[in-house]
């Protein structure tokens, strides 16, 4: 379909068939003091000019030839060459879940198996077809536990679950009748002692995460227990690469597991679009927000994948559905089980253990200079803090720009008496090279 | 049993003594399509004339149900969890969804007799 844009000539005549003289008469309500300024832009440039221009500017940027040890949330991980050649393929790359589902049976039978697989990352019986990104699966699942306990209406979270989405989910209960509790950690961990004081008849849910934002890894059975006995459901956010290695959130006890999907196979990106997903025990299946993809057999007795739960979804039950999202992330969702399947269980969980190893490395020559200490002497995953001589948000930024290493977040801006504390990010993309130039780099600021 | 009453919205209650069940007619049932999920209040809950206290899910359509009469919930039937389709084949008497202990009988007298309830659907 070719694209024309309207002519001079036109626009004279549609100008002239409203009277109108030029075209800035119609915005004479607006007053001038909020209209955009005249801009300064300069002329047109052949293609091969623009080209170029672009080009410039892009390597104006140093990003890619970076070091980056900065994860809190989302992911510098390898991707198989293969995976975009499949993912781009035209059948998949307008991969919305389709309004009229079961004409796609590629489609459906795509999101089926995005589906078994996440099961088996989390342990639990069902999926959906995924959500917008982590933080939005942990809002869905909040609210879940709310239906699931007859409208319980407070919610008790870890403060070692993740600062970004604790404020997603403070932005949704700004205007709803519920409200979440931050329960401080305690060096770095769950205070579970703490969370059981606070449970009651009218807690819906206790939320952790596994890793936490420290990178650290805990056994939550324990604790599932106490909630569980008080009624509630026990929420956990875990890092599916982490899940490959990790005790299972279903053998801890978990009620609904969910998290961040952008570590299998999507790119960092400028922080999306990425993908949810959201695993259940098979109890609250009908809690569930969005899709499900379910598997059947035709009249002839053939395998086939139909929709289902999309009846309390916003297009039929209006203000009375389950959640304001009835869609899901086909693409990521996609690019997460062909990723997956192309690493194969066993690669998955070597990719994990490399995370580990390498991380830990990084924790003893990081660790090893003057000045500088490990905060939480705790099994992690691919993250960990350390604790600078100084604050530590200068340092990282003298880190960027003078030897392009991206040392990681500085927690200062996310948790007060942090200001000397970082982040740091190891995965499998990190050579033991650039782990040995960051520590040298970093021993050459302090 | 006393003879069934219904709402406009197309429940049915039935009062014996002062306990009432309730469920969704015969004509809802057919309109919704094959039943395949019914959503009912805990034993104990209050439910109150004309707000919803349950909802019914077809492949068609999830719909709440609403309470014929105000009340506190005595028993649930507990084999609609397994057998949700009992509503389309047997919407009057098997598929009753709840039994509420009454504290407004006089409620019932606003309710559709048989006979003006079948004036209703055939409207």
């Amino acid at each position: 379909m070719s694209y024309l844009l309207h002519t001079d000539d036109e626009r004279r005549q549609m100008l002239a068939a409203i009277g109108v003289g030029k075209m800035s008469d119609l915005f004479t309500d607006i007053p001038m003091g909020i209209r955009s300024p005249a801009l300064d832009i300069p002329g047109p440039l052949s293609e091969t000019e623009i080209r170029n221009e672009l080009n410039r500017l892009a390597a104006l940027n140093s990003g890619s030839s970076c070091s980056i040890f900065l994860g809190a949330g989302s992911y510098n991980h390898f991707s198989p060459a293969a995976l975009p050649y499949i993912v781009k393929r035209s059948e998949f790359y307008t991969a919305y879940t389709p309004y009229q589902p079961e004409i796609s049976q590629g489609m459906l039978q795509a999101i089926f198996e995005y589906q078994t697989m996440m099961c088996e990352l989390t342990g639990l019986d069902a999926s959906n077809a995924s959500m917008y990104d982590g933080a939005t699966a942990m809002y869905e699942a909040a609210i879940m536990s709310m239906r699931a306990t007859k409208m319980r209406m407070r919610v008790l979270i870890d403060e070692g679950v993740s600062p970004i989405y604790r404020r997603v989910l403070g932005s949704y209960a700004g205007n709803l009748d519920f409200d979440f509790v931050t329960v401080p950690h305690k060096n770095g961990r769950t205070d579970v002692e703490a969370i059981k004081a606070k449970l009651g008849p009218e807690i819906a849910c206790v939320i952790v995460s596994n890793p936490n934002f420290f990178g650290i890894v805990q056994d939550f059975t324990a604790l599932s227990e106490a909630v569980h006995a008080a009624g509630a459901l026990l929420v956990m956010s875990v890092n599916p690469i982490a899940a490959a290695i990790v005790k299972s959130a279903a053998t801890m006890g978990a009620d609904i597991a969910l998290g961040e999907g952008q570590p299998l196979g999507s790119p960092m990106f400028f922080g999306g679009p990425y993908i949810g997903f959201l695993t259940v025990k098979e109890a609250f299946v009908r809690t569930m927000p969005g899709r499900i993809i379910s598997e059947t057999v035709d009249r002839d007795g053939k395998r086939g994948f139909v929709m289902t739960l999309q009846t309390r979804e916003q297009h039929i039950r209006r203000e009375k559905a389950t959640s304001n999202i009835c869609s899901n992330q086909g693409l990521i969702a996609l690019t997460a089980s062909v990723f997956l399947s192309l690493m194969g269980k066993r690669g998955l969980v070597e990719m994990a253990q490399q995370n580990v190893a390498k991380a830990e490395y990084a924790k003893g020559v990081l660790t090893a200079l003057k000045g500088v200490a490990l905060k939480f002497h705790e099994p992690t995953f691919n993250e960990f803090v350390i604790t600078l001589p100084d604050r530590a948000e200068g340092t990282l930024k003298r880190l960027a720009v003078e030897n392009k290493i991206i040392g990681g977040l500085a927690l200062g801006k996310y948790f007060t008496g942090m200001d000397r504390d970082v982040l740091v990010c190891v995965t499998e993309m990190n050579s033991k090279g650039a782990i040995d130039a960051y520590a040298a780099a970093l021993g050459r600021l302090l | 049993m006393a003879d069934r009453r219904y709402t406009k919205s197309h429940e049915w209650v039935s009062v014996d003594g002062d306990i009432a069940a309730f469920g969704i007619s015969d004509h809802a049932q057919h309109e919704l399509g094959d039943i395949v999920h019914v959503e009912a209040p805990d034993a104990g809950t209050a439910v109150q004339a004309g707000s919803p206290f349950g909802s019914v899910e077809s492949v068609k359509a999830a719909s709440d149900i609403y309470a014929p009469m105000s009340g506190e919930v005595v028993e649930v039937n507990d084999k609609l969890a397994d057998a949700p389709e009992l509503l389309n084949k047997d919407a009057h008497g098997e598929g009753w969804i709840v039994k509420v202990r009454i504290s407004k009988p006089a409620e019932l007298n606003q309710l559709l007799t048989e006979e003006q309830y079948q004036k209703l659907i055939s409207e």
